[in-house]
């Protein structure tokens, strides 16, 4: 399996003075950008989702008001309701196009292939959770994403698409009702979109605990696209 | 299941990506005679560490069309980004828009009782209008300019309908309307459809302007009653704006004069867009 995996990217052998390592070119420039656009577009469309929820924190009706969470300004951005709107409206399409751009290029490019979560995964999410978060024997890695990661990044394509049909019903609920329909009407739509959000939520801090753990090598990869000497190699 | 199993056949394919194609090598795409020299063609090439470095620092520069993203950090420039981000949903939101779609109506079942149908001001809930003296002035690419009774705003056809309330906040309720179609008041004061915008001003200092498509869609209402009793001071009285395809701070309240025009004044679009919110503000 490892060599399978391994002849779906370019390798180059670096020779320095007393060894050699490998490296493999694991993101290309299309999914480098979109991640990066993607980390500033979800930042901001975060922050500000939770500064607009701000305005009316309730899933209910506005008489008699429950409030259902108190969201302290600081998480928030944009300042006001008017302003969060802004960065909201503006960063949407930046999110859209991005997201776009990726589900596109991966599948044109076959590049999904690595990270695409299939059935042929399922097996390997246990061991690999087990390892993570009861310190189990580390399965054996031998592609440059494990069953977990796959699962992960391709629920967050879900979330995504989620957010973006979510969000398209809050902001146009007249014209387009005959989506909030089966989405269960209006007040659950809110809650599809609050809970897409809460989707990535759980995704980023593993995500970075991660990166933050398997050190500088994993993340310069997200910058130039090359890593050095992959586990799978 | 069935859309990752296909995923799953397909994977099991020979590997027809391009990866395999040593001609769709980036590295290759450009090389020079010299380049060739370190980088021999086959499936893995070999680099010095030094190339290596250059060859890393060449992709970290491609991602430097990110850095217009940082714009948006620089407070000066941070605003026309802004307001260009808003201009062009707008812009979307103007060219979705169709005026004879038609919002979404309910039964009278789904209508919140009157008690829970929120009031909602920007700044004063009763701005004193004198009801019996109160007339509605029109103005601008008009046939029939002048003042305007109540009563000869009541004799055009009168729709009611119960329509969802949506308040950029975020809360929403389904109340019970009553007036007379814009579009027919527009028709009575020989209005130029074909101009772009409508102003409204209002006994409380609110002001607001909206584009032309969305004044003709049949449910925009020139609204005097609700759930079947003269509008309220709290609502408006004695005549607003009602239209189920706007946010709420677009439906006007306390209505005192009524233009239409093809210019707006770019610091008098609205109370509230003024500060920021967007001008379409359509649902």
């Amino acid at each position: 399996m490892a060599a399978k995996s391994a002849l779906d990217l370019k390798t180059v052998s670096i020779l320095s003075e007393h060894r050699t390592d490998i490296a493999a070119y694991e993101h290309p420039w299309v999914v480098r950008m979109a991640h990066w656009a993607n980390a500033a577009s979800l930042f901001v469309m975060v922050t500000t989702g939770l500064r607009i929820y701000k305005a009316f924190p309730s899933f209910g009706a506005k008489i008699p008001q429950h409030d259902f969470i108190n969201i302290p300004k600081w998480l928030t951005l944009g300042g006001w309701l008017g302003g969060a709107l802004q960065w909201h409206f503006t960063f949407a399409w930046i999110f859209v196009i991005t997201g776009l751009t990726y589900v596109t290029y991966q599948i044109v490019s076959g590049n999904y292939r690595q990270v695409l979560f299939t059935l042929r995964d399922v097996s390997g999410v246990w061991p690999m959770a087990r390892h993570y978060f009861f310190f189990g024997k580390k399965p054996e890695v031998t592609e440059p994403y494990n069953p977990l990661q796959k699962l992960a990044y391709t629920s967050s394509i879900f979330f995504g698409i989620l957010a973006t049909l979510t969000g398209f019903v809050l902001y146009k609920p007249a014209q387009l009702w005959w989506l909030a329909y089966p989405m269960g009407g209006y007040h659950l739509v809110r809650i599809w979109h609050f809970l897409a959000m809460c989707g990535f939520l759980s995704f980023i801090p593993g995500h970075l605990i991660m990166v933050a753990l398997h050190g500088w090598n994993n993340f310069y990869s997200m910058l130039v696209g090359w890593k050095k000497d992959p586990e799978y190699l | 299941m069935a859309f990752l199993a296909l995923f799953t056949a397909n994977d099991a394919k020979p590997n027809n990506g391009n990866d395999m194609n040593p001609d769709d090598n980036p590295e290759k795409a450009s090389v020079s005679p010299s380049d060739v020299r370190e980088a021999p063609s086959d499936e893995e090439k070999v680099l010095t560490h030094r190339d290596f470095s250059r060859m890393s620092r060449r992709e970290l520069l491609k991602l430097s069309p990110l850095v217009v993203l940082g714009a948006f950090a620089i407070p000066r420039v941070q605003e026309k980004l802004l307001e260009k981000g808003v201009a062009l949903s707008d812009w979307a939101s103007g060219e979705y828009f169709s005026k004879s779609r038609l919002a979404r109506t309910f039964k009278d079942s789904d209508v919140v009782p009157f008690e829970k149908f929120p009031y909602n001001g920007y700044d004063i809930l009763d701005p004193e209008v004198d009801l019996d003296s109160w007339t509605l002035t029109v103005e601008g690419l008009v046939r029939n300019p002048g003042e305007f009774e109540l009563p000869k705003i009541q004799t055009l056809p009168k729709i009611v309908q119960n329509t969802r309330h949506v308040c950029v906040e975020g809360w929403d309720a389904i109340g019970n309307f009553g007036g007379a179609r814009v579009s027919d008041f527009l028709k009575f004061i020989g209005a130029d459809t074909t101009a772009r915008f409508v102003e409204v001003e209002c006994a409380d200092d609110y002001y607001e302007s909206l584009d032309m498509a969305s004044m003709l869609q049949p449910q925009s209402l020139m609204c005097y009653e609700m759930y079947g009793k003269p509008l309220d001071r709290g609502h408006g009285a004695p005549l607003r704006l009602q239209m189920p395809t706007k946010l709420g701070y677009k439906q006007a309240k306390y209505l005192t004069t009524f233009r239409v025009t093809n210019v707006l004044k770019s610091d008098r679009k609205g109370y509230w867009e003024d500060q920021g919110y967007s001008w379409h503000g359509g649902l």
